[in-house]
């Protein structure tokens, strides 16, 4: 498939799961398709980065799932900052382990799990439809029930995979990618290279073979569709790029610039203009 | 006064504090968020707690202890986000975070200052410190001690305090400031000023926080880096100073 193709499947008012972590393997071509499409008014469960950011300043989150949205080395998102500070969209600020739970409940289709995180804190007082559970058991501990975050769609970014659907990652940490998939009724991976079944045991041990084909809606071959976050071991996150992004968000004018130079364009046209950009830079 | 100890800075006083926070912990992970934070726990691991665990601070244990700045090579594990979600839970670790705002009970924000709603200003978000701080042992570092930071009532509790403590793991151990070491060993756990770091006066310490802390009579100081510890700090795990540009003075 390509980027458009995905974003034709997706519809105004879906809740959508975002795979990687902060700064690190977002599926950034999706997102630019997302950014290129009139789809809107979404339901977005992120552990947050760019991703967010975008879609923040773009205007299409209606309500956010999340526990954070960090650059990483550049702490504060400054699009998702700026709306949350004009109070642009709902927030459902869950713990990162509360996210994960709900993530792996709906992967089991149960309603809910119970966790022995958020009780005390402000996450249940900001988020009144938070219920607990009492253990029936002779602890009668008391818990947070995270509700199944269920979706609608789920979007990734992994280093391989074949036409099926399987798909690799080749870095160190999986993030959560493969419950995205699970949880969606509908996923959709896009990776640096669609290879050949065969080649995928070659590439790395069977336990990167993180993403199974039944979980899987489509595929997308997007080289370097993370940019400007991190992909490895491909690539590394583009740090100058992502300086002069976060610099250009803290200014009407010069966003509007970015995005008339990096964002109004396709995919092959978002590329090469980074190309020309790097190479003014250096 | 020694020419050694005569130039032991408020950084290295803070490292050290931040370092005894792991004493005793046996074989845990030691998560330390900040640079400050990262040289105590790597000077903890090179002395007094050589069995804690130590990350790269992605997805891999590492057993090597190289500078902050520098790589580590030698991996003895692997621990990806969701492993690491999976160990707070055992219990095995001791995080030390940073806290935007700390009460006098330990609650801590780093999501939001003001309503939240719609923020004065949006930072990072709860993150893992509700999780954290109802599982495993947690301390906070605070490089820049203010009456902004230690507030009478923080604006969004992600980190739970003592006054909110819900099920049988809560347990705050210490806040280390660029001013001194605060614990929580009083009869209702709120915050008692354990230590001054030198050069630093109580007076100073009280006019910066902004509830009351309790006290004793006669506040000890941090103690001091050993020539050990010193040359540990400077030579190996911080040759480049990043921790003076964290913690001034």
């Amino acid at each position: 498939m390509t980027p458009e193709e995905v974003v034709g499947r997706l519809r105004s008012g879906m809740t959508v799961g975002i795979g990687g972590w902060g700064s690190r393997r977002k599926p950034m071509a999706l997102v630019r398709a997302l950014l290129r499409s009139e789809v809107t008014d979404l339901t977005v469960v992120s552990y947050g980065g760019a991703d967010v950011g975008l879609l923040a300043a773009a205007g299409r989150i209606r309500k956010l799932v999340t526990a954070f949205v960090t650059l990483d080395s550049i702490p504060l998102e400054p699009h998702y900052r700026a709306a949350r500070e004009r109070g642009a969209f709902e927030l459902v600020e869950l713990d990162e382990a509360m996210l994960m739970w709900g993530l792996t409940a709906a992967v089991h289709r149960l309603p809910f799990l119970p966790v022995r995180a958020g009780l005390g804190s402000d996450v249940m007082r900001v988020n009144p439809q938070l219920r607990t559970v009492r253990s029936p058991y002779e602890d009668g501990e008391e818990f947070a029930a995270v509700p199944g975050l269920r979706l609608d769609a789920a979007l990734v970014h992994l280093n391989r995979a074949d036409r099926f659907g399987n798909a690799q990652y080749l870095g160190p940490d999986p993030y959560f990618d493969d419950l995205y998939c699970q949880a969606a009724d509908e996923a959709y991976v896009s990776c640096e290279q669609i290879v050949e079944t065969e080649q995928l045991a070659k590439a790395g041990s069977p336990q990167t073979l993180l993403i199974k084909r039944p979980f899987v809606t489509g595929v997308v071959q997007a080289p370097n569709g993370a940019h400007f976050t991190s992909c490895a071991p491909d690539y590394d996150r583009d740090e100058a790029f992502q300086r002069h992004y976060a610099a250009a968000a803290a200014d009407p004018d010069a966003w509007a610039a970015f995005r008339e130079r990096f964002l109004a364009g396709d995919e092959h046209a978002y590329q090469s203009a980074v190309t020309a950009w790097r190479e003014e830079q250096s | 006064m020694t020419t050694t100890t005569s130039t032991v800075t408020r950084a290295d006083y803070c490292v050290v504090a931040c370092a005894e926070a792991w004493r005793g912990d046996g074989e845990i992970l030691a998560s330390p968020m900040g640079t400050v934070p990262m040289i105590g726990a790597r000077l903890a691991r090179l002395t007094f707690a050589p069995d804690l665990l130590l990350t790269d601070g992605e997805a891999l244990l590492v057993a090597d202890v190289t500078a902050v700045d520098a790589r580590p090579q030698l991996v003895e594990g692997w621990l990806p986000y969701r492993h690491h979600l999976e160990l707070v839970t055992t219990g095995r670790r001791h995080v030390m975070m940073g806290a935007s705002q700390i009460d006098r009970y330990g609650n801590q924000n780093i999501s939001c200052i003001g309503d939240w709603a719609q923020p004065a200003r949006q930072l990072l978000g709860v993150r893992g410190a509700p999780v954290n701080s109802s599982n495993n042992p947690t301390s906070y570092f605070v490089p820049r001690h203010s009456a902004r930071v230690f507030v009478e009532r923080v604006d969004m509790v992600c980190g739970v305090g003592f006054d909110r403590a819900v099920g049988p793991f809560h347990g705050l151990r210490r806040v280390v400031s660029d001013l001194g070491v605060f614990d929580f060993d009083t009869p209702d756990h709120s915050m008692r000023l354990a230590s001054v770091h030198p050069g630093v006066t109580v007076e100073q310490v009280v006019a910066a926080t902004g509830f009351p802390l309790v006290m004793a009579d006669e506040v000890p100081f941090t103690r001091d880096p050993t020539a050990e510890e010193l040359q540990l700090i400077r030579e190996v795990i911080d040759p480049k100073g990043r921790r003076l540009r964290e913690v001034l003075g």
